[in-house]
């Protein structure tokens, strides 16, 4: 029990390590419907790994990266707003992925998929969740400069000669992957809590981009911890605990902060 | 030497023609500014030649060795980003703290080092940009409105300050300006436009030019004519005395 309980708590830091930078740019660019789009395809991404006997992670990833590249060439047609582009993929993919898992010989495990389960996470998945996380920290570590340029003012970032372009497909595609990782420890609901919450509370109390992302750390982690702790004395379910750790410490900071 | 050269550039959004037949040249050391009225395609012009538009046809041709310095009208920055003047001043490029301090001391600005730039007024965000593409050293300073917002009397300083720049970077200069009287005083050579080139070269001659005097009418294109720097008295770009 206590093996499969550390197993879990590392699973849940090592998504948090990655969702909290990830979440700080998804806050800064208005993504939150782009990161819970990619989270609703990650459901597409799981039936078509199961069918095509590949791992959920890969399948997923690659699903979504696919899927945020489409979503940024259409962004640029004017049809419909953002927005609607977005709600159509998003459940336009979760409808797909329900279909897939409906005519499925195999069963797949939609309550996993949707709250995730965390105490599935097996050793054999950390040790590839773990250098996964390590690649997407140092190209974060890398490109940090040029990624935060490109949000504060992307034609400025552009006349000061950053391939512009490029690297909005690369901060989609650690999103993307980011999010299909994720889903599968945290699930999908919780996946995007993740993404957004903790950077949200964390830009109360910031005056720097550097200064949010360590406190977007900190406040994720917290309400990890929080939720773990709430799984190991109450029994109560991880997923829905540590949104609502998260949660409290947004109301908490937002009311703290008014007052002050 | 040719900092910037256009030829024939066209630029269309979708159907709709922005500029036609736009073709200048620009020298290390010269201040370019281009006039015209709204919708006439200033800003595009700017776009094009820093490269976040590509002409839909014709050529633009950059020197090798250009580095550019570009002052937007206004900043896209969300306001969920927290960004103080300081942090802004050193994002994306490698300037010391000393050297990023003394630039927006140059603007009247260092006091705003510790402020959001999000809280900053349309006057004192122009200086910070100022500040902001004159610190990269750039030879090629690109300007959109660069005195919007700023008080009557902080204009000329600043307009001071950039032929300032323009001769200690020996940088070529390209701006987009509404203030027709101080852009005849400060420029070396006018581009008036109206989605194509009006007219184009010394502010004396464009400033007599019947097209330009029809675009802005008879008096504004007067009134050019005579502004000179009358002032008995200096003043900084804060507008103290």
């Amino acid at each position: 029990m206590t093996s499969l309980f550390l197993t879990a708590l590392a699973a849940l830091i090592v998504v948090i390590l990655l969702s909290a930078p990830l979440g700080c740019f998804v806050v800064w660019r208005r993504m939150a419907y782009f990161g819970d789009t990619l989270a609703h395809a990650g459901l597409l991404g799981a039936s078509l790994a199961l069918m095509a006997n590949l791992p959920v992670a890969l399948a997923a990833s690659v699903l979504g990266i696919f899927i945020a590249i489409l979503l940024l060439l259409l962004s640029k047609r004017n049809w419909v707003g953002q927005d609607s582009i977005l709600g159509i993929l998003s459940h336009g993919s979760l409808a797909i992925g329900l279909l897939l898992a409906w005519v499925m010989p195999t069963q797949l495990d939609l309550d996993a998929l949707l709250f995730g389960d965390l105490l599935a996470v097996s050793l054999g998945d950390l040790l590839l969740l773990a250098p996964l996380t390590i690649a997407i920290g140092l190209i974060l570590w890398r490109f940090w400069q040029p990624l935060l340029a490109i949000t504060v003012d992307r034609d400025l970032a552009c006349a000061e000669g950053l391939p512009v372009k490029r690297l909005e497909v690369l901060l989609v595609s650690l999103l993307a992957i980011t999010v299909a990782v994720g889903i599968q420890a945290v699930g999908v609901l919780l996946m995007t809590a993740l993404l957004i919450t903790p950077a949200a509370t964390a830009r109360i109390w910031s005056r720097t981009p550097e200064q949010m992302l360590l406190l977007a750390l900190t406040f994720g982690l917290l309400a990890g911890l929080a939720g773990m702790a709430g799984s190991w004395w109450w029994a109560l379910p991880v997923g829905p605990s540590v949104v609502v750790a998260a949660l409290i410490g947004f109301i908490g900071s937002a009311a703290i902060k008014r007052k002050a | 030497m040719t900092r910037l050269q256009f030829e024939h550039v066209q630029h269309r959004f979708g159907s709709a023609l922005a500029v036609q037949d736009i073709s200048f040249s620009l020298n290390n050391e010269e201040i370019l500014t281009i006039i015209g009225p709204n919708g006439a395609g200033k800003s595009t012009i700017l776009r094009l030649a820093l490269g976040i538009y590509q002409p839909t046809a014709g050529r633009i041709q950059l020197a090798a060795d250009t580095h550019i310095g570009y002052m937007p009208q206004k900043l896209a920055i969300d306001p969920t980003l927290p960004l103080t003047v300081g942090r802004f001043m050193q994002l994306n490029h490698k300037v010391s703290q000393k050297d990023a301090r003394i630039a927006l001391a140059r603007t009247e600005v260092e006091h705003l080092w510790r402020d959001s730039v999000q809280d900053l007024s349309g006057g004192e965000l122009q200086r910070v940009l100022l500040a902001r593409a004159a610190v990269r050293k750039p030879n090629l300073l690109v300007l959109d409105e660069p005195v919007q917002g700023v008080d009557y009397r902080g204009e000329a300083a600043l307009y001071e300050l950039i032929s300032q720049l323009r001769d200690e970077l020996k940088s070529a200069v390209l701006m987009v300006s509404h203030d027709l009287h101080v852009v005849m005083a400060s420029s070396d050579n006018v581009l008036c436009v109206n989605g194509h080139i009006c007219c184009h070269g010394h502010p004396d001659q464009v400033s007599d030019h019947p097209e330009y005097v029809s675009l802005f009418g008879k008096r504004e294109a007067q009134a050019l004519g005579v502004y000179v720097h009358d002032h008995d008295h200096d003043h900084d770009c804060g507008g103290q005395h």
